[in-house]
């Protein structure tokens, strides 16, 4: 701003703190709206994480550390000895193994074609993108659900297979880390390809030109020329995909059903029959947790010249 | 560029990699063919998923007439409704007050807290109201939709704050200066200038949080009290018990409603480019 000068008139002075006011005038039905649903209540959790936990659910309001000792702990019921919580800890790493299985596939997969999409003739790249945006609005149920019908025992993969006598049993792909990770892959792939879209869309084709003018060969240019220039995107996209795979409940609900539980379905049986509300508060903000921290390593990582590349 | 990568088919093509066109081609088919398969056998006129017996719309007229579809189908209506007309208020003023204007203390704060719904995974904020909401339809005994409304709200404002706000940063200030220098009142001159021009923003906005609303699963099932299911919570429910192709032409449904949202969404957008 051109008239930041420290010397500026009373007048203009008090304009400016109207305005101020005016924004804040107008930001504040927003913010009020969001502070009673979304950033109160986890404030609220973050309380209740530290209470006792009731006998038919909810709590008492009386100090306790058991919530987030049950996080990674468990009580033995007969000798009271605290041990680690095998159960717990299986699922924060098949979490944390799915989803960065999740993320790799859809970087392999959203990689190429984030490239053929930025080499489309620019007037029919738009099309090409909205091809890769509806999924991504449409709603999130309904492709796992599309993803059910095609794996089930019964489904058309194994009727497909079956009939063709490639197969005498059908394959049981329901309710395995398999499922999920397939799931979660199909679901979450356009919030790979976007991002790296975006950075590939920018790609100074030139210097891709000038490699090859110096004999290099297409995985050499690939691996030396493309890929670092594209990085930032990588990343982007890796974190975009990661994140939501790591918060997965509807998806390894319908796919991996009782037993491959994922931490957002860890959560939920914390309100449903286990009923430990502190337990899932910790656990919740646990979650948050790491994905908070993810988030700030990228911030990190784009502010210390991560995107340097870019133009 | 263009003719260069048409005319290069046979020649060195320096925008080609082995075996990526493939990859690409395969990927546009695996996003659409379950979707187009899901959507295919909605018309199906046997039970099965598997058998094709020829076209019918049976499953949607057994669907209309289920009636646990009709009650969802109209709270999950006026559910979006609600609530996409509530945070596309509260977004648009929130916009104005945050573009174009002199950086002002908290204005990085209150970006984050209109973008926290899309930061904290959506488990995190369900669980969290489900714990405040628990608490407060304990001590007041009201169960209503109300919970509903505003939980949808809180959570659609960002996605309609984001392409109101995109809008509001493309447009030219000179018409509402000029609208000031003809003695137009600040709120004449928003009313007949500054909101004609931003209208196609709101519009995508509202498009956006009403889909998203629409869609919405995971907060709805945590948040809802018994016998509150919206449409893709019942379907949630469902199956998990048998699963007939009357849940395709459900979903089938609920999808051409998305898609047709988006794309209009779509050509909103690329029409002010």
């Amino acid at each position: 701003m051109p008239d930041d000068s420290p010397s500026l008139s009373k007048y203009e002075l008090a304009a400016r703190k109207q305005q101020t006011r005016r924004n804040l005038l107008l930001c504040s039905p927003a913010l009020i709206v969001l502070l009673l649903a979304a950033s109160g209540p986890l404030l609220v959790m973050l309380f209740y994480s530290f209470l006792k936990s009731g006998n038919y659910g909810g709590v008492v309001y009386e100090f306790s550390l058991d919530g987030w000792l049950n996080v990674f702990l468990v009580r033995d019921i007969f000798d009271d000895v605290l041990k680690v919580a095998d159960a717990h800890l299986s699922v924060f790493w098949r979490s944390i193994k799915l989803s960065a299985m999740t993320t790799f596939t859809c970087l392999v997969i959203g990689f190429p074609t984030a490239y053929f999409i930025a080499t489309r003739p620019r007037e029919s790249r738009n099309f090409w993108l909205f091809l890769i945006t509806i999924p991504f609005w449409t709603n999130l149920l309904i492709r796992t659900f599309a993803i059910l019908e095609l794996i089930r025992n019964n489904g058309i993969v194994n009727n497909l297979l079956t009939d063709l006598h490639i197969i005498e049993q059908p394959i049981q792909m329901m309710y395995t880390d398999f499922a999920i990770m397939i799931g979660m892959t199909y679901v979450y792939l356009p919030l790979m390809i976007l991002p790296l879209y975006a950075s590939m869309e920018k790609l100074d084709f030139r210097l891709v030109e000038a490699a090859y003018d110096l004999y290099a060969t297409r995985i050499r240019v690939l691996r030396r020329v493309i890929i670092p220039l594209i990085k930032p995107g990588i990343v982007a996209g890796s974190i975009l995909v990661f994140i939501p795979s790591l918060g997965a409940f509807v998806t390894p609900r319908v796919l991996g059903g009782g037993k491959n539980l994922m931490l957002g379905n860890l959560i939920e049986l914390q309100f449903g029959q286990g009923r430990n509300w502190p337990l899932g508060a910790a656990l919740s903000i646990t979650l948050l947790f790491i994905v908070m921290a993810t988030l700030l390593l990228y911030v990190r990582y784009s502010q210390k010249g991560g995107v340097q590349h870019e133009q | 560029m263009s003719s260069s990568i048409a005319s290069s088919k046979k020649l060195f093509s320096i925008y080609k990699l082995p075996g990526f066109n493939f990859i690409a081609i395969t990927c546009f088919v695996m996003l659409y063919a379950p979707i187009m398969i899901l959507v295919g056998y909605s018309f199906n006129e046997g039970s099965s998923l598997a058998l094709w017996e020829g076209f019918s719309l049976r499953w949607y007229y057994s669907a209309w007439q289920n009636e646990a579809v009709k009650d969802a189908t109209l709270l999950s209506l006026i559910i979006a409704l609600q609530a996409s007309l509530y945070s596309t208020v509260l977004a648009t003023m929130a916009a104005l007050g945050t573009t174009r204007t002199r950086a002002f203390r908290g204005q990085t704060a209150i970006y984050a807290m209109i973008n926290q719904p899309l930061m904290v995974p959506e488990i995190v904020t369900a669980v969290a109201l489900l714990i405040v909401f628990a608490t407060i339809k304990q001590a007041t005994g009201y169960q209503g939709l109300s919970y509903l409304v505003i939980a949808h709200t809180a959570f659609c404002v960002p996605f309609a704050y984001l392409p109101i706000r995109a809008r509001l940063e493309d447009m030219d200030r000179s018409l509402e200066i000029a609208a000031a220098d003809l003695y137009a009142t600040p709120w004449r001159c928003f009313r007949r200038v500054t909101l004609p021009l931003l209208l196609p923003g709101i519009l995508a906005g509202a498009m956006l949080a009403f889909v998203i609303s629409l869609d919405d699963v995971v907060i709805t099932e945590f948040v809802k009290s018994a016998g509150q299911d919206t449409l893709p919570t019942f379907m949630l429910g469902q199956i998990r018990r048998v699963i007939t192709p009357e849940m395709n032409a459900i979903a089938s449904a609920l999808l051409a409603v998305s898609v047709l949202m988006v794309s209009l969404i779509f050509l909103i957008n690329r029409k002010k480019t």
